[in-house]
């Protein structure tokens, strides 16, 4: 046996998820009458008629048709387009939240009363909806112009992603600075360096176990901010936007709302993949002494 | 000749909430010669671990006078005088053993071939030549605490602070460190202060015992030992008779009576 599977086998897994996943829908489908099931009016279990659910095959076979009519782009050219448009967008928001998050962590482990000042506003900076922001951020920017630079609805979006996504990064960094254990902090202080060389030696190697669950969750977030606020800015060409526009067709054409819906998983897997790369090639700081 | 410590009347008072304030050391006198092995010991809360981060500059003291090698602490640990390890032995983990002997040196701006001719003469010093390329997760107990003691020879320091090095090995490990201690004492000639909770460990190792006790935490003896030279201190000195008598004195230093049956060995 060994302790960490081949990534053939990992692979294999990860196939075997998907492959659940359908089955259970299928089955689900198969079995379940096409009305649900009803209980003194409420509806306990969903509808598995080919509207509410359709079949797996046909989702993906609606991707190779024409969006519109029979004539005119596939429906995975403009979701694909859709989707790099939006990684665009969240990839940026990613880099502007990483960047806050980590400035504000190292602000806030420098001077304590930083940490007892503004992490309150970090918290509470989160339960504020993104609805709520979204026309806020977009009337700001309106105003913002410097130089040729134009302030764009995609700007926003991108503010708005990167709102959520430094929330981790703060949280999970100002933890991995604080990581160190009092000997290592003790032993800086030995050799008589100064706070940037002990961040530089110690506290940034330090917390990579914490960075990068925070830089993963902040992907994610990015993501989900990105889609969210392309909806409530009304930003054409993303992702967010053809959820809602194909959502209008649901009843005639039951398989395309989930073409955008597959976009938006692809752009999450090719965020999280990032991250995982990041990871590698941060391994060697991941490993962890055991106790003496 | 300077001594390489020199503590008048030094005394810490830790302050408290509301005005309450804990007296971990009181007018605490101590003198330590260049080459000399001096143990600190006594029970918890003693201001022995207090007395070393004195020494070692990473706290100071609210009155009296600390000097090592005639310098303030603080300048003595800017010049790096002394090497100091503690109980965890604090190693990088993303470090290798050859990273983490050299970490000292390469952030003072040592240069790449002498520092590895420095962590070579270290790992032998220490027994661990064939593991320079490992990591501390793959390292026992002891091993990480031999590496720990390379690093703070790193830079050839005259005095060796250590603030109980072996305190969380066991017996047998602990028995084989201290062996090899008094014979790394004797290559680098260094001085050396050794706060220990064990009575035979202190014996053994020591030129003198330095007995404390708490509340207030001041020195309440000082014990010669000196059980002759690196050479004769070996696994025999441990059944050895001037080993027991040094035994049974600092066990009465520390309990303020006789102890009858003093050959009764505590371990601890």
């Amino acid at each position: 046996m060994t302790r960490r599977s081949a990534p053939l086998g990992r692979l294999a897994l990860g196939a075997l998820g998907i492959a659940a996943v359908i089955g259970v829908w299928e089955a689900y489908k198969a079995v379940a009458p096409d009305t649900g099931v009803v209980i003194g009016g409420t509806t306990v279990l969903p509808r598995s008629s080919d509207i509410a659910m359709p079949h797996v095959w046909d989702m993906f076979s609606r991707l190779s048709d024409p969006v519109i009519g029979t004539i005119g782009d596939t429906m995975w050219q403009t979701v694909l387009d859709a989707g790099l448009f939006t990684l665009r967008i969240a990839a940026f928001g990613w880099i502007i939240g990483v960047v806050v998050g980590f400035a504000l962590a190292l602000v806030m482990q420098r001077f304590t009363i930083a940490e007892a000042a503004v992490l309150p506003w970090i918290v509470l900076s989160q339960t504020v909806p993104l609805i709520a922001i979204a026309p806020l951020v977009r009337r700001w920017g309106s105003q913002i112009t410097i130089g040729g630079f134009e302030w764009q609805s995609e700007h926003s979006v991108a503010v708005i992603a990167a709102y959520l996504a430094f929330f981790p990064v703060a949280v999970g960094v100002l933890r991995g600075l604080k990581a160190p254990d009092a000997t290592h902090v003790d032993l800086m202080h030995t050799y008589g360096i100064g706070w940037w060389r002990t961040l530089f030696s110690l506290r940034l190697p330090a917390s990579v176990p914490f960075l990068l669950p925070a830089l993963r969750l902040a992907a994610a977030s990015a993501v989900i901010g990105t889609v969210v606020a392309e909806v409530s800015i009304g930003l054409r060409g993303g992702v967010g936007r053809l959820i809602i526009e194909y959502a209008q067709s649901a009843s005639s054409d039951p398989a395309k709302p989930w073409a955008p819906i597959f976009a938006a998983i692809a752009v999450g897997l090719v965020a999280a993949a990032f991250v995982g790369l990041l990871g590698l090639a941060l391994k060697p700081y991941r490993r962890s002494e055991i106790p003496a | 000749m300077s001594s390489a410590v020199e503590v008048r009347a030094v005394s810490r008072t830790f302050g408290g909430r509301k005005g309450a304030s804990v007296t971990a050391l009181e007018s605490v006198d101590l003198s330590v010669a260049p080459g000399e092995f001096v143990s600190l010991i006594g029970p918890s809360g003693c201001g022995k671990s207090t007395l070393l981060r004195l020494i070692a500059d990473l706290d100071t003291p609210t009155s009296g006078e600390l000097s090592v090698f005639g310098k303030p602490a603080r300048q003595a640990r800017v010049d790096q005088d002394y090497g100091i390890a503690f109980q965890q032995a604090g190693l990088l983990p993303w470090k290798t053993v050859t990273g983490n002997i050299e970490l000292p040196l390469a952030l003072h701006g040592v240069g790449r071939s002498e520092r590895k001719a420095r962590v070579s003469e270290l790992l032998e010093l220490i027994g661990l030549t064939d593991f320079a390329g490992h990591y501390p997760d793959q390292l026992s107990g002891g091993m990480q605490q031999r590496v720990a003691i390379a690093r703070a020879l790193a830079e050839s320091p005259k005095l060796l602070l250590m603030d109980e090095p072996f305190g969380a090995l066991d017996e047998m490990t602990r028995e084989r460190m201290q062996n090899e201690l008094v014979r790394i004492c004797a290559e680098t000639q260094a001085a050396v202060v050794f706060v220990t909770h064990s009575i035979p460990e202190a014996v053994f190792l020591s030129d003198r015992v330095v007995v404390m006790s708490p509340r207030p935490g001041r020195i309440t003896d000082v014990i010669d030992v000196s059980l002759g030279g690196p050479a004769e201190r070996d696994d025999s000195l441990r059944e050895d008779e001037a080993f027991f008598r040094g035994v049974a004195k600092v066990r009465e230093a520390l309990h303020g009576v006789p102890v009858a049956g003093a050959r009764g060995v505590d371990t601890r």
